[in-house]
């Protein structure tokens, strides 16, 4: 029977919600790593009962977890994140040169391809691989000595890299992201990267031509057509139609377009949608409304989603790995709060329901469509 | 002795004992540790710099030595087993 299970990550654990294809009713399993601050998990799309997960905690670093039954039993792998070399300097936010110095793990991408190989996305920003199901990893060390690694500088979250697509059509191709660096493509593997950032705007950097320091929040792909990427940018919604070589700008009616979230629609590669948070310094939703907003045509016309969602007093904000889709006939939308509710879709946002309301600060939703 | 989230870790009870050849040292406990409970490797020293992390704590006999060399003799009470290492989480909140 054909079916969902979200992968929850939040301050205090993890969590993991399962239901059948109707995603009505649910089950909640958890809390899983219990008072560690669990940043991301996500599963093999080649195998969906193996997982990896991010464990961390101030007091005790940073831990590995891969479960090989779909999150029934866990195991701790290797935890080891060496930069390559001798890592030098980044800026800080004074503008001072400042060591690089590895915090945890943000985000982690399993290959499209095989379950053993998953990439991680760690701070400071740097990119990892591992090839033996995450007891190993390695450094893609060409990311971080990219020529202007010297001059990045952190985002208000940490000098974080927190997204990481895969190309489905050309296992070369590697889109990244990093607070606040910037994007970034490879299309050799990892080996080389190139600045993406060519019609990005942002306040605060004079130099419109600036290749880095964009304070990118996420981006997002359709599988079915990889050169079109979205973004959400600290400010700004924006799209590539080539790869991320030049970008515009979609925000159109969004009643702010800062946020963190952006996701695309299964089956229909021009719907999207982001959760418009007030400003950088207000995280939470204008007007205390909770409000979904959807574009069917690839931004710019975009529509307020508020059947289920509180539309009164309400100030939690989305994060940026905190949305998700399913791939059933009907797409499903997922989304968690800092203040622990994870709602949920079952007919591509008409319509939100509340799958759990009182989960620690969410930190990351994904989605895995079972068989 | 481990602090909760670490005994959680590694499956034990809160108190574990390893075995140390030649003199004990904090280093040398903690080396033994990560030896027999591969899992909790990093999670009291970092890994990169083998520094004991900045929220862990030692105690022993009450008193906290934590800023003591990581490589002077533990005391005779600790090397014949009858006096715990206390590795605990500092109060610091969260």
């Amino acid at each position: 029977m054909s079916g969902v299970r979200v992968l929850v990550g939040t301050r205090k654990g993890a969590f993991i919600l399962t239901s059948d294809a109707k995603r009505h009713d649910w089950k909640v399993s958890g809390p899983h790593f219990g008072g560690w601050e669990m940043y991301h998990l996500k599963g093999s799309p080649v195998d969906p009962n193996r997982i990896y997960a991010s464990q961390s905690t101030s007091w005790f670093g940073q831990l590995m977890q891969r479960s090989d039954d779909g999150g029934e039993t866990w195991s701790p792998v290797g935890n080891e994140f060496r930069y390559d070399g001798v890592p030098g300097t980044h800026q800080w936010y004074d503008g001072t040169p400042h060591p690089w110095e590895f915090a945890r793990v943000w985000h982690v991408e399993p290959s499209l391809h095989d379950p053993d190989t998953v990439l991680a996305g760690v701070e400071d920003a740097a990119l990892f691989r591992s090839t033996d199901a995450g007891n190993t990893w390695y450094e893609l060390s060409g990311l971080r000595e990219h020529s202007t690694g010297s001059s990045w500088q952190p985002g208000a979250g940490g000098m974080c890299l927190h997204t990481i697509i895969e190309s489905p059509n050309d296992p070369n191709r590697l889109v990244v992201a990093i607070s606040a660096a910037g994007a970034f493509r490879s299309d050799d593997a990892g080996a080389s990267w190139k600045p993406i950032t060519k019609g990005l705007h942002s306040e605060g950097i004079p130099d419109e031509d600036a290749e880095v320091g964009h304070c990118v929040h996420h981006v997002s792909m359709h599988p079915s057509r990889p050169d079109v990427l979205f973004m959400q940018k600290h400010w700004d919604v924006m799209r590539s139609n080539d790869a991320g070589e030049s970008w515009f700008e979609i925000s159109g009616n969004l009643p702010s377009d800062f946020g963190f979230v952006i996701d695309v629609h299964a089956h229909e590669p021009e719907t999207l949608y982001v959760v418009p948070i007030t400003s950088d310094s207000e995280h939470f939703p204008p007007e205390g409304k909770l409000r979904v907003y959807r574009s069917r045509t690839g931004g710019n016309e975009w529509e307020p989603l508020t059947k289920g969602l509180p539309q009164e007093n309400c100030y939690v904000n989305v994060l940026r790995d905190a949305m998700s889709v399913d791939t059933l006939d009907e797409c499903g939308v997922y989304f968690g709060t800092t203040g622990g509710q994870v709602y949920a879709s079952p007919d591509g946002g008409d319509t939100w329901n509340a799958i759990v309301r009182d989960l620690p600060a969410v930190l990351s939703v994904e989605v895995q469509t079972l068989a | 002795m481990l602090p909760a989230h670490l005994k959680n870790l590694a499956g034990v009870g809160r108190e574990i004992e390893v075995i140390v050849s030649g003199v004990p040292t904090p280093n040398s406990v903690i080396d033994a540790i990560e030896v027999d409970y591969p899992m909790l490797r990093g999670t009291i020293r970092d890994l990169a710099t083998q520094r004991r992390r900045p929220f862990v704590r030692f105690f022993i006999d009450e008193e906290d030595c934590s800023h003591d060399d990581p490589n002077d003799p533990l005391p005779t009470g600790v090397a014949e087993g009858h006096v715990p290492f206390i590795v605990v989480g500092a109060m610091a909140g969260g």
